[in-house]
């Protein structure tokens, strides 16, 4: 552990501030969109990183000083906004509540996959133009650079808070955020002052990508994720919306890592930002700052799914379709195409997970990669350490993710649907920090090697046609086992209490139970398919099960239609399978997954086959 | 707060334009939709130049829905609404606003978070003449001289009757030809009632036009000169204030609800 | 005992007193409706006897039992049941699957109350599903069809059509329909005939005669005068939060204070224009004439 003297404990406090004056800048823009539009954007991660992106090209590849860089920065970032309010919200509002929130998701995965074809994935070194002196200011050092930081997101702070006091637009702004339908009959264009919205938000948050580029000196298209998510965290701190919220809790996140980073080493930093995100969420979701809103007196609960009559799948159809599953290694022997189908089955069961725990029950699930890291590592470390049978082991580890899930899960019961999908994202995120940091247990970044191979009583399994067979046969498994609860009680239950949760609570549904149940349910399928994995690949660690997994899982769900099973398992065998089978889409596939995201939530929300 | 007084002659009544369509406000076989429940089946009513004509109904009788509609918040599915001669069906809210109709918002709407200078100005939005902007801003601080004192509050703080009148010269910041209230008198103290009423006639005699939402029949026929009684989205009544005024049909219209 | 009582109710939203001490009792078998114009607390009264909302003040006791900001789903167990003022269907699911959700504190598996085994008998259950479940799934289907059927052909012909295809009244009869399916004890009915035509409501009105027939007991929100007055025993007339009137409904209609709660308080002081308000006799002449009529 580091030796604290005073002079640290002041560099740390530097740090700390600078670091949080980007977060900050990063929470007004979140801030003021949800506000405005009360939207969660998950594109604004992206916004940022493109923001980045476009300085690092101005400075290291046309050698552009500070100045016109910020301003390129500044003009490229306002069209991304206004970009993003088009495709996102614009022509949604009228659509589920989730519905834009999706289609930001959509679009911060083809925007992420842009950059990182054309850029490509790996990091980008940013030198900072700035010279390297310090100054020493009462003990404390300070670079050039941590100055400009300082002044940058200073100023742009008192410019937008003069905007927001002393202007026209500034006032409709406010007024809109306010309350929509009295700014429209003071004669407000509401829409234009959203895109206005978008605008400014995603300058303040390219302004601050290119800065945390400078600071790190590297620029990478996977920062976009991590910090919406500090973004989102600050965000909450502060009070979702509140703009001088989003400023202090973007300063309090910065101290907080940067000091607990100093006490507990670098691979904790992310831990911090999620055990707030959820603690903040759960304890107190209005935040530190929040204004409390009187409950209104018949409280609406929006309809999640979009009102559809499912397409019925007739059987013959199904049984076709797993009988041609069961004899395609004798049509084809191409191991490539095996392994393809065997990874789609893995995905169809992550799907059935969360098209039960999402479609079903209404939860809007972002963390259900978690499940499967769960179950990947309990059944790996079952059969290593504890030299379980596999049968045993894959077993134990679906039920100790259903579990553990859930328990893990558990304070998320009591928020509702956005909500629901930031917290859930952030336990996904706290269980992989978790994986990471506990090494004692886990191997953190090394991960687990070594893992026994699948096996069926005693005899190992190996070969590509049998992994396929079991995979397939797990997967039929697990859909007979959902479609018996289906057909349950539970089935009618959870429709009904995704459909409205108070109209349910009248008639004695208690939500906290059939949201475990849910999630119990769920978990075991993906719990399940996670340990599968473990054992085919005999080696796993924390990126096996990445949070883009969750979403990709989602999108299959959204394409099959929610709570529909063939959909899922459609869904499933169309995002995995397609764009392998056509080679040249496979390195744009996360554009492809953000693209069709995006359209199936604008012009047909029910899914392929439809909700259930 | 004073009874509002002003020099009879102001730039509101100069905004009337001369009656070149019979009608300022004309609403023609309206009927609208929440999904699947209708609320208007095929609603005509009209607003002179110079009126006050007060909509009457009881609960869920469509009044506010038809406040909506003249707003452009709430689009009809079949029928249209006539402003000036002209159809402003298809317009959206902030160009029906910018023709000159402003509205006073059932439970007032002020913005909570803004001062009471802001919100003022905020009904100004749709106008570009500045200077004409704080005269008039001046001159609505002479009227509500209690709004003078609390111009840099937050309007959040402001009492229910504080913020009625808010609302109010918030609508009037706009110099409209006719001003929509819904409900101006909902959950106001007696003494402020009296205050609303008073103003609203005053108003109306500096020549803007006045239509207004109430369920209170009883005090909105002491000033109106018109009437509409409305009944499950069809009008059951129509007619000058002073028949209207403790006509038994009104009293049915409320209490009975199975005429129709 | 009363079955209901309700002492003193108060809650608050934000400064506005919604519900300000509200009284009342509702015996068993007795039909009580609550009327009052817009804005006067009816709903957010509702919603406090049903535990969708938690009172500021008072008590609300069944039985004698005090049942105050219980959840709701504890006091469905206790067979008090509702429907909404905008009707809540789920759109999504059958007819037939709303009804049996209404059915649903009458499960074997809703006994299974301990805390986590109770969850994962449930679990157990619903993928075992055993004889006993079997017969008892059958059972309550066949009753969820005989409540579809107290409609007439209304809902019956559609039992397994999504409810978000249904026309409006019938959404608002599949509510009702879901509510009797709890067996309740007491049925609170917010707005029955809201939106719908004449003929219709005259429907409704003989349905909620017929279940009044049944011995049920009903607690009502209405706005069509006729139609409370021709089915309540009690009526409470409630203006401003505040219960202004009480009794039964002749008295009701003959008090003054029900019809400026309706027609609007007259003017303080009022200057009486040009214009003569209505003296008291004439009312009470009106009042007489908005007796109940034949609802047809």
């Amino acid at each position: 552990m580091p030796e604290f003297t005073l002079r640290t404990l002041a560099d740390q406090l530097v740090n700390g501030l600078v670091i949080g004056n980007i977060y900050a800048l990063i929470a007004i823009g979140l801030a003021l969109i949800f506000g405005v539009a009360n939207l969660i954007n998950f594109a604004h991660g992206s916004v940022y990183m493109i923001g980045a992106y476009v300085g690092w090209v101005c400075v290291t590849w046309l050698g552009w000083p500070l100045g016109p860089t910020f301003i390129v920065v500044a003009v490229a970032c306002a069209a991304l906004g206004v970009l993003i309010e088009r495709l996102g919200l614009r022509r949604l509002q009228s659509e589920a509540r989730i519905a834009p929130l999706l289609a930001t998701i959509g679009i911060s995965f083809a925007l992420d996959q842009l950059v990182q074809l054309i850029f490509s994935p790996n990091p980008q070194s940013f030198p900072s133009p700035l010279p390297a002196t310090r100054v020493m200011l009462g003990g404390v050092s300070i670079g050039a650079l941590d100055a400009l930081i300082a002044v940058i997101t200073v100023t742009s702070a008192a410019m937008l808070f003069a905007f927001l006091r002393f202007t026209r637009l500034g006032w409709a702004l406010r007024a809109t955020a306010q309350d929509r339908e009295a700014a429209q009959q003071m004669g407000v264009d509401v829409n234009a002052i959203q895109a206005l919205t978008f605008a400014v938000a995603a300058v303040l948050g390219g302004i601050g990508g290119v800065m945390i580029g400078m600071y790190f000196t590297s620029v990478y298209p996977t920062m976009s994720y991590g910090a919406m998510l500090k973004g989102f965290a600050a965000n909450l701190l502060g009070g979702l919306g509140s703009v001088p919220g989003a400023v202090i809790g973007g300063l309090l996140l910065g101290l907080i890592e940067t000091f607990g980073v100093a006490l507990l080493g670098s691979t904790y930093r992310n831990l911090f930002t999620f055990v707030i995100l959820i603690g903040v969420l759960v304890l107190r979701p209005t935040g530190l700052f929040g204004a409390r809103r009187a409950m209104p007196p018949e409280p609406l609960t929006g309809t999640f799914v979009a009102n559809s009559r499912p397409v019925r799948v007739p059987r013959f159809v199904v049984i076709g379709g797993l009988v041609a599953a069961v004899l395609l290694p004798f049509i084809s022997s191409n191991p490539y195409l095996l392994q393809i189908f065997t990874n789609a089955w893995l995905f169809a069961m992550l799907a059935l997970s969360i098209t039960l725990v999402t479609g079903t029950a209404g939860q809007m699930s972002l963390g259900q990669a978690g499940f499967l890291a769960i179950g990947g590592y309990a059944s790996a470390l079952l059969a290593m350490r504890l030299g379980w049978p596999l049968e045993l082991s894959l077993l134990a580890g679906a039920a100790i993710a259903a579990a553990l899930g859930t328990l893990l899960t558990w304070p998320v019961f009591r928020l509702r649907s956005q909500y629901v999908a930031l917290a859930t994202l952030g336990i996904g995120e706290v269980i992989n920090q978790i994986i990471l940091n506990w090494e004692g247990l886990t191997n953190g970044v090394l991960g687990l090697s070594n893992i026994p191979p699948l096996s069926l009583f005693g005899l190992p399994i190996i070969e590509t046609s049998p992994i396929y067979w079991f995979a397939l046969a797990m997967l039929v498994v697990a859909a007979l086992f959902q479609w018996r609860l289906m057909q349950s009680h539970l089935g009618r239950t959870w429709r009904a209490m995704r459909e409205d949760e108070v109209a349910a609570r009248a008639f004695g549904v208690s939500l906290n139970r059939y949201k475990a149940l849910a999630f119990i349910a769920g978990g075991f399928i993906a719990g399940l398919s996670g340990a599968f994995t473990a054992h085919m690949y005999s080696y796993i660690n924390n990126e096996t099960f990445a949070a883009t997994t969750s979403i990709l899982g989602l999108t299959m769900v959204i394409l099959g239609g929610m709570g529909n099973m063939s959909g899922a398992v459609v869904g499933a065998i169309a995002l995995t399978a397609l764009p392998e089978l056509f080679r040249p889409l496979a390195d744009a596939r996360y554009l492809i997954y953000g693209v069709v995201l995006l359209l199936l939530v604008r012009f047909r929300p029910q899914g392929l086959l439809g909700t259930v | 707060m004073n009874a509002p007084v002003a020099p009879p002659s102001t730039p509101m009544a100069q905004a009337m334009l001369p009656a070149s369509a019979p009608f300022l406000l004309q609403l023609e076989g309206i009927q609208t939709f929440y999904g699947v429940l209708q609320v208007h089946f095929g609603l005509n009513l009209h607003v002179c130049r110079g009126e006050i004509v007060c909509l009457l109904g009881g609960n869920a009788s469509g009044k506010s829905t038809t406040m909506k509609v003249i707003l452009g918040l709430v689009k009809p599915r079949a029928g249209r609404v006539l402003f000036d001669g002209q159809p402003i069906t298809d317009l959206p809210t902030p160009q029906i606003i910018r023709r000159g109709i402003a509205s006073v918002p059932e439970s007032r709407r002020i913005f909570p978070e803004m001062t009471v200078r802001e919100n003022l100005l905020m009904g100004a939005y749709a106008r570009a003449d500045r200077e004409e902007v704080r005269r008039d801003y001046e001159q609505m601080l002479e009227r509500f001289p209690r709004l003078r004192q609390r111009l840099d509050q937050r309007a959040g703080v402001l009492s229910g009757g504080e913020q009625q009148m808010l609302a109010m010269a918030r609508a009037l910041m706009s110099r409209p030809k006719l001003i929509c209230m819904d409900e101006p008198t909902m959950g106001l103290s007696p003494l402020f009632v009296d205050r609303v009423l008073d103003l609203i006639q005053h108003i109306n005699q500096q020549g803007v036009t006045v239509f207004m939402v109430e369920q209170n029949a009883n005090l909105a026929l002491q000033i109106a000169h018109r009437g509409y009684v409305l009944q499950n989205g069809h009008i059951v009544l129509e007619g000058a204030a002073r028949d209207l005024l403790g006509s038994s049909e009104v009293r049915d219209a409320y209490l009975g609800g199975d005429a129709r | 005992m009363a079955l209901l009582e309700v002492r003193g109710l108060r809650r608050e939203f934000g400064g506005v007193v919604a519900v300000d001490g509200v009284d009342l009792t509702v015996e068993a078998g007795e039909t009580v409706s609550v009327i009052g114009p817009n804005g006067a607390g009816k709903t957010t009264l509702f919603n406090l006897i049903t535990g969708l909302d938690k009172p500021d003040a008072g008590q609300v006791l069944l039985d004698g039992r005090p049942i105050t900001g219980w959840p709701p789903e504890k006091l469905a167990a206790l067979g008090i049941a509702r429907t909404f003022q905008h009707g809540r269907v789920f759109g999504n699911l059958s007819v037939l699957d709303n009804v049996l959700i209404g059915a649903h504190t009458r499960q074997a598996a809703h006994r299974l109350r301990a805390p986590v085994l109770g969850m994962i008998a449930e679990l157990a259950l619903a993928l075992v599903q055993p004889p006993a479940w079997r017969e008892e799934h059958r059972r309550l289907r066949e009753e969820a069809r005989d409540v579809l059927a107290l409609f007439g052909d209304r809902l019956l012909p559609r039992a397994d059509q999504p409810a978000y295809s249904l026309s409006y009244a019938n959404r608002r009869r599949t509510e009702i329909a879901r509510a009797l399916a709890l067996r309740p004890r007491l049925l609170l009915l917010d707005e029955p005939t809201a939106g719908m035509n004449p003929t219709e409501t005259a429907e409704m009105l003989e349905f909620i005669r017929s279940l009044k027939g049944r011995g049920l007991t009903l607690l009502l929100i209405e706005h069509k005068l006729s139609l409370v007055m021709q089915l309540s025993d009690r009526v409470i007339v409630m203006d401003d939060g505040r219960k202004i009137a009480e009794g039964v409904p002749q008295s009701v209609r003959n008090d003054p204070k029900v019809i400026e709660a309706y027609l609007g308080h007259k003017r303080p002081g009022s200057d009486a224009r040009d214009v003569q308000p209505a003296g008291e006799d004439d009312r009470r002449a009106v009042l007489a004439q908005t007796r109940p009529s034949s609802v047809s």
